[in-house]
């Protein structure tokens, strides 16, 4: 859509990042906006209201100043859209994909609208190839495979981004073909990005990967167009020239935030905690742009991260996100105080594309049901371990002692960890848990998964 | 009258004018690239659409044009197998004209117009015909019979009724006033298709589920309600039963949810077999796709397309099992149209007629005999997940959809973060069916269905409140009758109402089966009961063989179940000699 531009003289009225229009004529849904005054910077803006009557006007930048009546507002006719092309990887952009290189400005491949268009669901391709992280509670427990959205779920102080460095440092795509990375920042302070880049530059994932900040200190209104610019630029490196793109967000809590604050000026009625009721709505609009395409070859993974205020997963902000996801990936305080790094709880942790990645052919033949058993037997030690702070270690039964005892082990050998593993190590590590038990505690495991173990087939090679 | 031109936009909905002579619910197109609306509100000369595209781009003063009619959906042969989006538009036809991903504005009819199929009339000219009346037939898929019927609303004399192959477009008949009927007939997807009579729910609609056949079992024809958590396995179950419940017809709504799950519906589904029948899958299975990314307006039309295409395979005499996932994202689609138009909000930003539209949508649920001749009786079942925010079933739409449904299968968080699948909670979950429906099962299944369902609740109950006081004192502080009934209630949790889904074996358990597992953990209960009684002691049982035993019976091949609950059986009989020495 390229249409001729107007230039309306002075605006109705303004509240927080919103701006009013009155008696407006062919106006579009979407459109992009620029709006002078003197003695102030250029301001951008988006329509996301239009009327003939009243037409409301989302403002990007900080609208500390902005003089409704004497600013020029400029109707540009287009609908924003971003520069992309794979002259962009190694580079890095603001939230509305403006350099922050110091180096001109890209001219890329095509230039394409940030909304994007939802994917066919009937050209959709079901993912099942398995990213091996290098984490064992995800590769064994949790398996991430290509096109699918798994988030971190974090805490405040949690080290969500830290786990989300180490699977870029960590991950093999299939193949073994590096991944591109596009990571987008939106709110983070100056320290955390920092931190992450950090990581980036020693991991040498650098001259792949395209960064787009929009910090603490920059206007919060460009934290909702920084992952669209992100997404649309992921989604042309995966599905024009074949790349398989890994997208970590952070902090999406910052995001939903900035939808609140936008919905309570444009006076909305308020859901959960103030929150829009058109947020998973919204939310789906982004975590929907994962996934592979039939007949291309590309990918699109995500992995958003984001805060649970006060560590509540049902807040609406983790709520709605493990709603869309296909699993999530939940940090826990407890585990993190005790030094178990990354603190991965596994129970409340998921991957629903597990399946599809794991198993005969894939991984290991008995993936499935070790899984399982691990699980069955970490929760019995779990709740072991509350029932012995009440009646005391004594108290147990026997297999709930030798549950408990195994749970220990398990958040310290098996999710604990602090060098990459391969999936055979992780496998090992697991069964090496498993076997400290009697058969009788393991009924997740088959007879032919049993006859199969590790050590018995060590001892007959013997 | 001045064509009428575009006057606000804002998210999925828009206002135009002048369009006083509009109705409401009627179908429009919108601006230049003919996006598909409906007429929701009308003021004045001012008229209100839903739109079911994407809206951005939309330029104030485009021109809007009334079709004269409402949203209406194409019925007929070729609706098997197909994959709709919410307003009827068959995706893969989408995609061949607007590519991978998809564009506002693309227009394509639910059924290939050009389709031809071979038409066996059941009538000859003379025949008085009135609405429901079989006028013939065609194979729709392989053993798949379609009865083309005379639509709601028409009667007469036949003049003609031919034999042959006919495209979607040519008459089939002609009644001696001229009128011709074809092989479609159209349906506003709002109006339930009507019905000569509605029956009592006095038969199961089986799922091959255990914990629902035998505790909560759901009736042919019912509503059933799963509310649950995020990743408590509500998409699981429905996927499980439109693979493996007792229907003749699926019909799957996807309603603003993931586009990989519907890769992975397509992907497997065309795969595998339904157990009935030996034929793919896809063969007796309708999708109506709106993931939640697609236009928001098009989801809340989604459930309407899905439960009229369900109400027409129930009018040819097929049982139908409608699937919806997840009835909350379509009430929240209803909410977010409502607060655009600044409706008083109720509960929640509900709009206050929220249980209204919800009670209208379940009622048409329902066995019942069909309109015209030959006398035919069909069924659609609705089973309708909800997504609960944080979990919390007091919301308006749990609550809503409670009050008019006949069952709830209470999903839990807890037992899915244990991987204790499927993640019911028996204590919350219930079925109003059940007591009717014994009947058949004790008919069809297990002489004694009634008790081992009644039992087997009472042990799991019983289980519960031990397990509270162990929690407290320790499990080697209670009695040794206490410590045995815990473990029963595990037995019960662990093998007979565990039910994995990637489990080839015991993904779908046949009610024979699920009778041998729930009789053999209260045969386990009454013989270890009597041990203790005469005077073993509890650390005597040796549990481990018959847990193994019993996890042997659970994921044996069907044709070897019953062997294997004999040694279970034998195993549970042998506690005593192996407690004696
Ligand atoms: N019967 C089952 N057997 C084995 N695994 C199961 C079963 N039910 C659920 N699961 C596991 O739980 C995961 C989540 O289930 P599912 O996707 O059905 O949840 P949901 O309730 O639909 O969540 P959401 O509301 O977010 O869509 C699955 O990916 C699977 O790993
Ligand atoms: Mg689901």
């Amino acid at each position: 859509m390229t249409r001729l531009t107007r230039t309306y003289h002075g605006a109705s009225g303004a509240t927080g990042p919103l701006l009013f229009l009155k008696d407006t004529r062919r106006v579009a849904l979407g459109e992009w906006v620029e709006i002078a005054q003197a003695d102030q910077p250029l301001r951008r803006g988006q329509v996301i209201d239009a009327g003939e009557d009243t037409t409301v006007i989302q403002v990007l930048d900080e609208t500390l100043g902005l003089a409704p009546a004497r600013a020029a507002i400029r109707l540009t006719g287009n609908v924003p859209t971003a520069v992309v092309g794979r002259e962009l990887l190694g580079r890095s952009f603001n939230g509305v994909g403006q350099p922050l290189d110091e180096l001109p400005p890209p001219i890329g491949e095509a230039l394409l609208p940030v909304a994007g268009a939802p994917l066919n669901p009937a050209r959709r391709l079901r993912p099942t190839d398995r990213i091996e992280t290098g984490v064992s509670a995800i590769d064994g427990l949790n398996t991430l495979v290509r096109g699918q959205k798994l988030p971190v779920f974090s805490g405040p102080g949690l080290p969500g981004l830290e786990l989300a460095g180490r699977i870029v440092e960590w991950s093999r795509a299939p193949g073994a073909r590096p991944f591109a990375v596009i990571f987008v920042g939106m709110g983070l302070t100056a320290r955390e990005a920092e931190h992450f880049l950090d990581r980036f530059q020693r991991a040498g994932a650098m001259e792949r990967s395209i960064l787009y900040l929009n910090q603490a200190r920059d206007p919060s209104i460009e934290r909702l167009l920084a992952p669209r610019f992100a997404l649309t630029q992921a989604e042309y490196l995966a599905f024009e020239t074949g790349l398989d793109v890994l997208v970590v967000m952070a902090d999406l809590t910052s995001y939903c935030e900035t939808l609140r604050e936008v919905a309570t000026a444009r006076q909305e009625i308020p859901g959960r905690r103030g929150f829009p009721g058109s947020m998973y709505t919204d939310l789906a609009t982004l975590l929907e742009r994962a996934g592979i395409v039939e007949g291309r070859a590309g990918s699109v993974t995500q992995i958003p991260i984001l805060t649970m205020p006060d560590d509540d997963i049902t807040h609406p902000i983790p709520d709605l996100t493990g709603y869309i996801t296909e699993g999530q990936l939940v940090l826990s305080r407890e585990l993190h105080r005790r030094g178990v790094e990354p603190p991965i709880d596994v129970l409340p942790s998921l991957s629903r594309l597990m399946n599809a990645g794991i198993g005969p052919g894939r991984t290991v033949p008995e993936h499935r049901e070790w899984a399982n058993q691990l699980y069955a037997s970490y929760t019995q030690g779990r709740e072991a371990r509350l029932m012995a702070a009440i009646v005391g270690e004594a108290g147990l039964s026997e297999p709930d002692r030798r549950a408990l005892a195994l749970a220990d082990r398990f958040e310290k050998e098996f999710i604990g960890q602090q060098e990459r593993r391969d999936l055979g190590q992780t496998i090992a590590i697991g069964w090496a848990l498993l076997e400290s038990l009697p058969r009788d505690d393991l009924l997740r495991l088959s007879e032919p998964t049993w006859d199969a173990r590790p050590s018995r087939l060590t001892q007959e090679s013997r | 009258m001045s064509t009428a031109r575009l006057t606000r936009v804002s998210g999925a909905l828009a206002e135009a004018e002048p369009l006083p002579q509009c109705a409401l619910y009627e179908l429009a197109r919108v601006g230049q690239r003919g996006l598909l609306a409906e007429v929701i509100r009308l003021r004045g000369p001012t008229a209100t659409l839903q739109i079911y595209e994407e809206t951005a781009g939309l330029v104030l003063g485009e021109p809007v044009a009334p079709t004269g009619a409402a949203l209406t959906v194409g019925l007929g042969p070729g609706l098997l197998g197909s994959i709709l989006d919410g307003v009827g538009r068959p995706l893969g036809r989408l995609a061949e004209q607007s590519g991978d991903f998809l564009a506002p504005g693309v227009t394509a009819e639910t059924l290939d117009p050009e389709s031809r199929w071979a038409f066996t009339p059941a009538l000859a000219a003379g025949a008085r015909v009135s609405p429901g009346d079989v006028l013939g037939s065609v194979e729709e898929r392989p053993g798949i019979r379609h009865s083309i019927l005379v639509p709601p609303g028409i009667s007469g004399e036949l003049a003609r009724l031919d034999a042959g192959t006919f495209s979607l477009a040519d008459p089939v008949a002609t009644l001696t006033d001229g009128r011709t009927l074809g092989l479609v007939q159209r349906w506003p997807v709002r109006r339930p298709r009507p019905v000569a009579r509605r029956l009592p729910d006095d038969r199961p609609f089986v799922t091959g589920q255990r914990v629902f056949d035998l505790l909560f079992p759901a009736a042919e024809g019912g509503s059933i309600v799963v509310p649950g958590g995020f990743g408590t396995g509500k998409t699981v179950i429905e996927q499980s039963l439109a693979k493996y419940g007792d229907a003749d017809i699926v019909v799957y709504v996807g309603c603003g949810e993931r586009g990989n799950e519907m890769a992975e519906v397509l992907h497997e589904f065309p795969r595998l077999t339904d157990p009935a029948t030996g034929r793919s899958l896809m063969d007796r299975t309708v999708m109506v796709v709106n993931t939640s990314n697609m236009p928001v307006a098009a989801r809340e039309a989604s459930i309407y397309l899905g439960i009229t295409i369900a109400e027409y395979y129930r009018d040819m005499g097929y049982r139908v099992a409608l699937l919806a996932d997840s009835l909350s994202r379509w009430a929240e689609a209803l909410r977010e149209i409502s607060a655009r138009l600044a409706e008083m909000p109720g509960e929640e930003g509900y709009p206050t007629y929220l249980a209204t539209r919800l009670g209208q949508f379940f009622e048409r649920a329902g066995r019942v005999t069909a309109l015209g001749s030959p006398s035919r009786t069909g069924a659609v079942t609705v089973v309708a997940a909800v997504s609960p925010p944080g979990g919390d079933f007091s919301e308006p739409v749990t609550q809503a959809a409670l009050r008019i449904s006949g069952a709830l299968w209470a999903l839990d968080p807890a037992l899915a973060h244990q991987r204790q699948f499927p993640a019911v909670d028996w204590s919350m979950s219930y079925s109003l069916y059940a007591r009717r429906l014994e009947t058949w099962f004790e008919s069809q299944a297990h002489s004694d269905w009634g008790e081992l369902r009644r039992e087997t609740l009472a042990l799991l109950q019983r289980g519960q409140e031990l397990r509270d006081i162990a929690g407290l004192v320790g499990p080697e502080a209670l009695q040794g009758t206490d410590r045995l009934l815990l473990e029963t209630a595990r037995v019960i949790q662990e093998f007979v109402l565990g039910q994995s889904a990637y489990d080839s074996n015991d993904a779908h358990s046949p009610v024979a089966k699920t009778a041998l597992l729930a009789g053999l953990a209260l045969q386990l209960q009454r013989h270890a009961q009597a041990l203790l009684a005469s005077g073993v002691a509890f650390e005597q049982l040796d549990l481990g063989p018959v847990r193994r035993a019993l996890a042997l019976v659970r994921s044996a091949p069907v044709a070897a179940v019953e062997a294997r609950a004999a040694e279970a059986a034998f195993c549970i009989a042998g506690l005593s000699r192996a407690a004696a020495t």
